[in-house]
């Protein structure tokens, strides 16, 4: 089957998945064969074998990581062609996150960099990341969280992959002040995106071998929101028996976390604890530099790093940490199926990464960035040839 | 003092919503004829009737001059007579030391935490938690010294949640102008009298700009008059990453409800479990103290293996809101020195339970030798004490 028919099915299959109807939704799922290992059918590679990838650099130090990315791309003949898409943080008008969007529509793939949200426009400004995620139904942010060797931290052997819901929860940009001193913010939790979000971290975790899933909630106080996240992830969990499925409240969590990290293998949970839960892991593995995200949907998908940082205060000084970018990129080449690219340049990070010397501000070393992407560069170079059959 | 009276009318002038008082901003009540108070004790589920039966054997041991009236709490029933009883007991005394009551998931939804209806009733408007790395106990970050002031009432825990279209939950997080004001003049209030030199506000104000929007305004509002501390803000994921990887930086932090529930818990896994950090509740004419992360502990439930360090360490805060100081930092001591010899401590960094049996407790504490002259109301002379 081709992958345009295979997309052609997926519209046919597109009605059943209607709100209307959501007990169809679990017998429309038997029917979708030959998806691929994220939800997202790859988008082929055009004529020649070259993939074409939406590239936004966005602010702070997001430019010059994405610089580097596209100079390691070049050095190692990834056949991927960089769109480069601008948006201006400082703009209120739309028009540039649209483009981003349809960009990201044609290509199918994009890697971003953080765009900053200017706190000094007004509220009706929203976020441009968040609009992004939104406008593309990318509703699976996933962020695999390994301790990684030569990096010292407090905690050892953490392996840990967090899905967090991407498009609702308390996200929705829903606020109004009816009077004026009280501020009511919507949270809004719905049965089918729960359902939703809950297949897909079930699926994620059988399909990587995983024992045990993890419900994040907060549903002793928040009993209809956080209650109905927590029977759609029962409901979802009673289809793989072989997976343990278990929950936990948000502030058990964090403080688990911050003493026993080893027990978690897959949290999965709404929109904010998910940032929270997320930003701890990545604190723990050693700090924001190092973690990689993917937001995955069911036609697209972004990858960019997996704390969300704009590092303002480091932009531009050689001194941001490349490893969670270059980790982006390979995880956006294992989407494109380029695998063996892939593997070749997470294996030159990994060592690249054991060496302290290396290491940039962030892991309490002096290194720059420069110096660290020559360093995998010349990793790559000692390993062989370049070009790869994937 | 007239200058002082003068301070405090001029205030209740300009500030109709909260009187100008200093610290703690509840008053304790007064003591009876005898100098002995009376404080409500709400054992709660779980863990919370064994380790209130210590405390209150240890203040039978060191005499403190409290009585305790005792409120049971169904947590079981649907109905909200038991808590009536018990709002009705703290607004009679003033002052209250409570375990955690359970919220169970199989009542229908309209039942509400009963917890978060102590707190609202009674507006217990600020959540205070002391975390501070105790010297006996082994753990991965040292030299911890953070308060933690907690928006109590209002954020996230508004308990207004409906479902208009079926499958589609909306719930309601509120933040109120007034509510934030006060909790950050508390913080700040709190801070120049303990002499903190900074506070950060914690807030998602990227994505809920009216909500956090409003709270950070409100801070920095308060900010403004307090030109001593420096204020800082920063988004609660940024926070959470700089709590695990360099806590030391953070000093006094004030949020809304829910940031605070997350970073309160966060910062006493830090410092080593939820068995070693107390925490206190102050409103304006009220103060509940119970255990900093508010857990019922039903896996651990009469078993003598709870931590009862968090429960005493709440009893020396409710001591010290009554006045009663001598008696708060003998039990304190006495706790303290408990958590440095003994070998629990090696426990407690590494599990949320320590092996505390209550006669090693007790048995540490036995070993204070407290002489007494003549009962002589509050005083009380302390001769010998072994540690």
């Amino acid at each position: 089957m081709t992958t345009r028919s295979m997309r052609a099915l997926s519209g046919t299959l597109k009605p059943l998945f209607s709100p209307r109807s959501p007990q169809r939704y679990v017998v429309a799922a038997c029917h979708q064969t030959h998806k691929s290992t994220y939800t997202t059918i790859a988008p082929p590679a055009r004529y020649g074998g070259r993939h074409t990838v939406t590239l936004i650099p966005g602010d702070g130090i997001g430019p010059e990581l994405a610089k580097h990315v596209c100079e390691l791309f070049r050095f190692c003949c990834v056949p991927v062609d960089f769109e480069v898409v601008n948006v201006d943080s400082t703009k209120t008008s739309e028009d540039d996150i649209n483009n981003a969007i349809m960009a990201i529509r044609r290509n199918g793939v994009a890697l971003k960099g953080n765009i900053e949200t200017n706190h000094n426009l007004p509220p009706s400004y929203k976020s441009r990341n968040s609009l992004l995620r939104t406008t593309l139904d990318l509703y699976a942010s996933v962020m695999h969280t390994q301790s990684l060797p030569g990096v010292r931290t407090h905690h050892r052997n953490i392996d840990i992959i967090t899905i967090r819901e991407n498009t609702e929860g308390e996200y929705s940009s829903l606020e109004h002040e009816n009077v004026p001193g009280v501020v009511e913010c919507l949270k809004i939790i719905t049965r089918t995106k729960s359902l939703r979000i809950a297949d897909y971290a079930f699926r994620t975790a059988r399909e990587k071998g995983r024992r045990r899933v993890t419900a994040i909630h907060k549903a002793n106080i928040m009993k209809l929101g956080d209650g109905l996240f927590l029977e759609c992830c029962k409901e979802v969990a009673s289809g793989y028996p072989e997976i343990t499925f278990d929950s936990m409240i948000i502030d058990n969590t964090t403080m688990q976390l911050v003493s026993k990290p080893q027990q978690f293998d897959v949290m999965v949970m709404p929109n904010l604890y998910g940032n929270v839960v997320s930003n701890v892991c990545a604190g723990l593995v050693g700090g924001p530099g190092l973690v990689p995200g993917a937001n995955y949907g069911e036609n697209y998908a972004v990858f960019e790093t997996g704390t969300r940082n704009t590092g303002k205060s480091i932009a531009n000084r050689n001194t941001a940490n490349p490893t969670a970018m270059l980790l982006a990129s390979c995880l956006l080449l294992d989407h494109l199926k380029l695998h063996g690219y892939a593997s070749m340049i997470r294996k030159a990070i990994l060592s690249t990464i054991t060496d302290s010397q290396l290491h940039t501000a962030d892991l309490g070393g002096k290194g720059s960035t420069s110096e660290m992407v020559q360093s995998i560069m010349n990793a790559i170079q000692s390993s062989g040839p370049r070009t790869q059959r994937h | 003092m007239a200058a002082h009276s003068a301070v405090l009318s001029a205030s209740k002038i300009m500030n109709p919503f909260w009187v100008g008082r200093l610290g703690n901003t509840a008053k304790p009540p007064p003591a009876k004829y005898g100098g002995r108070h009376t404080v409500t004790l709400i054992p709660g589920d779980g863990i919370g009737p064994e380790l209130l039966n210590h405390v209150r054997e240890v203040f039978r041991f060191a005499c403190v001059p409290v009585d305790f009236e005792m409120v049971n709490v169904n947590s079981a029933l649907e109905t909200d007579d038991d808590m009536n009883n018990a709002i009705t007991a703290i607004r009679r005394n003033g002052v209250a030391l409570k375990g955690n009551i359970e919220t169970k998931h199989t009542l229908p939804a309209s039942v509400k935490s009963r917890n978060n209806v102590l707190r609202t009733s009674l507006d217990l408007y600020a959540n205070v938690m002391h975390c501070q790395s105790l010297p006996g106990v082994q753990t991965r970050h040292k030299n911890i010294d953070i308060m933690i002031i907690r928006e109590n009432t209002e954020g996230e825990y508004s308990s207004l949640e409906h479902e208009s279209v079926s499958g589609v939950v909306e719930s309601l997080k509120i933040i109120t102008r007034n509510n934030s004001i006060r909790i950050a003049d508390y913080a700040f209030k709190l801070a120049r009298e303990r002499g903190r030199r900074r506070v950060t506000a914690v807030h998602k104000a990227n994505i809920m700009k009216l909500a956090d929007g409003l709270f950070l305004q409100c801070c920095r509002e308060v900010a403004s008059g307090y030109p001593d501390i420096t204020f800082d803000s920063m988004i609660v994921d940024n926070t959470t990453m700089q709590l695990v990887s360099k806590p030391q930086q953070f000093d006094v932090m004030v949020m809304p409800n829910l940031y605070g529930n997350v970073v309160s818990n966060v910062c006493a896994g830090l410092v080593g479990g939820p068995g070693l950090v107390p925490g206190a509740n102050y409103g304006r004419d009220y103060a509940v103290f119970e255990t900093a992360t508010r857990n019922t502990g039903k896996s651990i439930a009469e078993k003598n293996i709870a931590n009862p360090t968090a429960m005493l360490l709440a009893s020396c805060l409710m001591l010290d809101h009554l006045n009663l100081n001598d008696y708060a930092s003998l039990i304190r001591n006495a706790v303290l020195t408990t958590m440095n010899e003994t070998r629990v401590t090696q426990l407690c960094a590494e599990q949320c339970c320590c092996e505390v049996a209550r006669g090693n407790l007790c048995c540490n504490l036995t070993r204070i030798h407290i002489s007494f002259p003549a009962k002589l109301g509050n005083e009380m002379r302390v001769h010998t004490i072994h540690f």
